[in-house]
């Protein structure tokens, strides 16, 4: 599909291209075909492609001295028909314990909202989220696909710190933080899963476009997976996404 | 090897940063002053992007234990080797057992103390640069060693002459480009952002400079994007937030700005009280 895109200066060395400024499964797509496209590209200057949910922001090494004449020329390459052999999307099955030691506020959701735990960790381990991309932290992924049930806005005062591997949910949008870190979202569990490991040559196992289903575990299998997790040897299950 | 005797009140190893994984969340780190860092390297014939200890407004204590050739620049904070006075932005050579230790500050705000060849701290994703959750170290530490390798006897010292243009370290002006969200600005915000002089809050650090004044705001948050360093924010409540080399991959505050590179040096000079002013490009 094509979408009207918006090329703007950012910065000496950095062009930005905007879609319809929505989340949209659509957009994700064209925005990760987009990104392939450049990269196959192999645009010696070109050492960074960065998208979120609405932009693509194209990072280069030296001065762009002409920007009329790179956006006309990566605009090229936005129309033609190059063929990209596509990573296929990944579905990643990720642990979650929702027990009150780590849901410290699933009561404050289940008030608010007026809905059971019960149907709080269903609801939030039913769904199939997707990665529209990577940013805040390292690995914090972005997830769409909350229940509107769920939706609760972020603390008015955040934490100080919040627990590595805490699952939470802020407004309509749900994530883990993938390290010990301030934090305004609810916590409804916790995650033994890296979601961060720089030992490993791509240190956040998801990329934009894959899916997470997260599933509940008790306290027990919880702490069980988080010592493979700590021994390196814990593999997480996965499958390949067939569309 | 150098032994921390007393680190300075924030120290710590920084090359050019991480490049490459911003779209795993990864900030680009790096020295704040890349114009000072590059000059102390360059003095002793490093490439520009070596690791160097930057110290922001105190700088440490520090014994060395080979000898080695060293350069600093960027922020004057008195510099002394074995307690006589030695100049910044000047090649000077250290022996064993010498002890560098830094006073008052004068001018700026980070000072960058290069070694011949660079630290050799730890690397982590390609880069030197200390970052929480990064790197084991995100601080250089009291009795920390930090090793480099010894020098022999410099013979090429063809670099030891060059002058340093130190005017932007008291330069109020950030040259600024149009962030993504400029146009979104009433007439009147522009005259305000553009005409008044802004003070540095105390909310300042690697990661953002905030501003002290606020400017009367109605545009909303954007559906979270990408920052830079350099990309100046705007809050809902009106205030203005300078991304600094630490700052996050993303945000969802409109972009008002963009800071030209050599403006983020100019700031990273600053401290809480100093006034700034913006100059559209």
């Amino acid at each position: 599909m094509a979408f009207k895109l918006t090329y703007k200066p950012y910065g000496e060395r950095a062009i930005l291209i905007e879609w319809p400024q929505v989340i949209d499964t659509a957009i994700l797509i064209d925005i990760l075909d987009f990104k392939d496209k450049i990269r196959i590209s192999s645009i010696k200057s070109i050492i960074e492609l960065k998208s979120t949910y609405s932009s693509l922001l194209i990072i280069y090494n030296e001065y762009v001295i002409n920007f009329k004449d790179e956006i006309a020329s990566i605009d090229k390459i936005y129309s033609s028909n190059k063929i990209v052999v596509k990573n296929k999307a990944v579905l990643w099955y990720i642990p979650v314990c929702y027990e009150a030691v780590f849901g410290l506020d699933l009561e404050l959701i289940s008030k608010d909202n007026n809905i059971t735990t019960r149907d709080i960790i269903e609801h939030h381990s039913n769904a199939i989220y997707t990665v529209y991309f990577i940013g805040f932290l390292p690995g914090f992924l972005y997830l769409g696909g909350l229940d509107e049930s769920l939706n609760i806005p972020r603390k008015a005062t955040p934490r100080l710190h919040v627990k590595k591997g805490s699952v939470a949910i802020g407004g309509n949008q749900t994530g883990v933080y993938p390290n010990e870190s301030p934090g305004g979202w609810n916590i409804i569990g916790n995650t033994p899963i890296n979601f961060f490991d720089i030992s490993k040559e791509q240190p956040c196992f998801a990329n934009p476009g894959d899916q997470i289903k997260f599933y509940p575990i008790n306290l027990k299998a919880y702490q069980d997976i988080k010592t493979l997790v700590e021994a390196s040897v814990y593999q997480l299950e996965s499958e390949v996404n067939h569309d | 090897m150098i032994n921390v005797l007393k680190s300075g009140f924030h120290s710590i190893i920084q090359d050019f940063g991480r490049m490459g994984y911003q779209e795993f969340g990864v900030p680009y780190s790096g020295v704040m002053d890349r114009k000072a860092a590059s000059f102390a390297n360059a003095l002793l014939g490093n490439d520009e992007e070596t690791a160097v200890l930057e110290m922001t407004m105190t700088g440490g204590f520090f014994q060395f234990y080979t000898k080695t050739y060293i350069a600093i620049s960027g922020a004057d904070m008195s510099p002394m080797l074995n307690n006589q006075p030695i100049q910044i932005n000047k090649l000077i050579a250290v022996n064993s057992n010498d002890i560098l230790s830094f006073g008052k500050l004068n001018t700026g705000f980070r000072s960058y103390l290069a070694v011949l060849g660079g630290f050799k701290t730890e690397s982590v994703l390609g880069s030197k640069s200390m970052y929480q959750n990064i790197t084991k170290r995100f601080k250089v530490l009291k009795n920390d060693d930090l090793f480099y390798d010894e020098a022999s006897i410099l013979t090429d010292l063809k670099h030891a002459s060059v002058r340093f243009d130190t005017s932007y370290l008291n330069s109020k002006y950030l040259e600024v480009f149009k962030g993504p969200e400029f146009d979104l600005l009433s007439d009147n915000q522009k005259t305000k952002l553009l005409s008044h002089s802004f003070t540095i809050s105390k909310n300042n650090n690697r990661m953002a400079y905030q501003l002290d004044e606020a400017v009367q705001n109605d545009l909303k948050p954007i559906i979270t994007s990408a920052v830079l360093p350099g990309t100046v924010q705007l809050t809902p409540s009106g205030n203005l937030i300078i991304l600094m080399r630490d700052c996050q991959t993303t945000g969802g505050y409109p972009r008002i700005f963009h800071l030209k590179e050599n403006s983020i040096n100019v700031l990273a000079q600053k401290y809480t009280g100093q006034s700034i002013e913006f100059k559209l490009q």
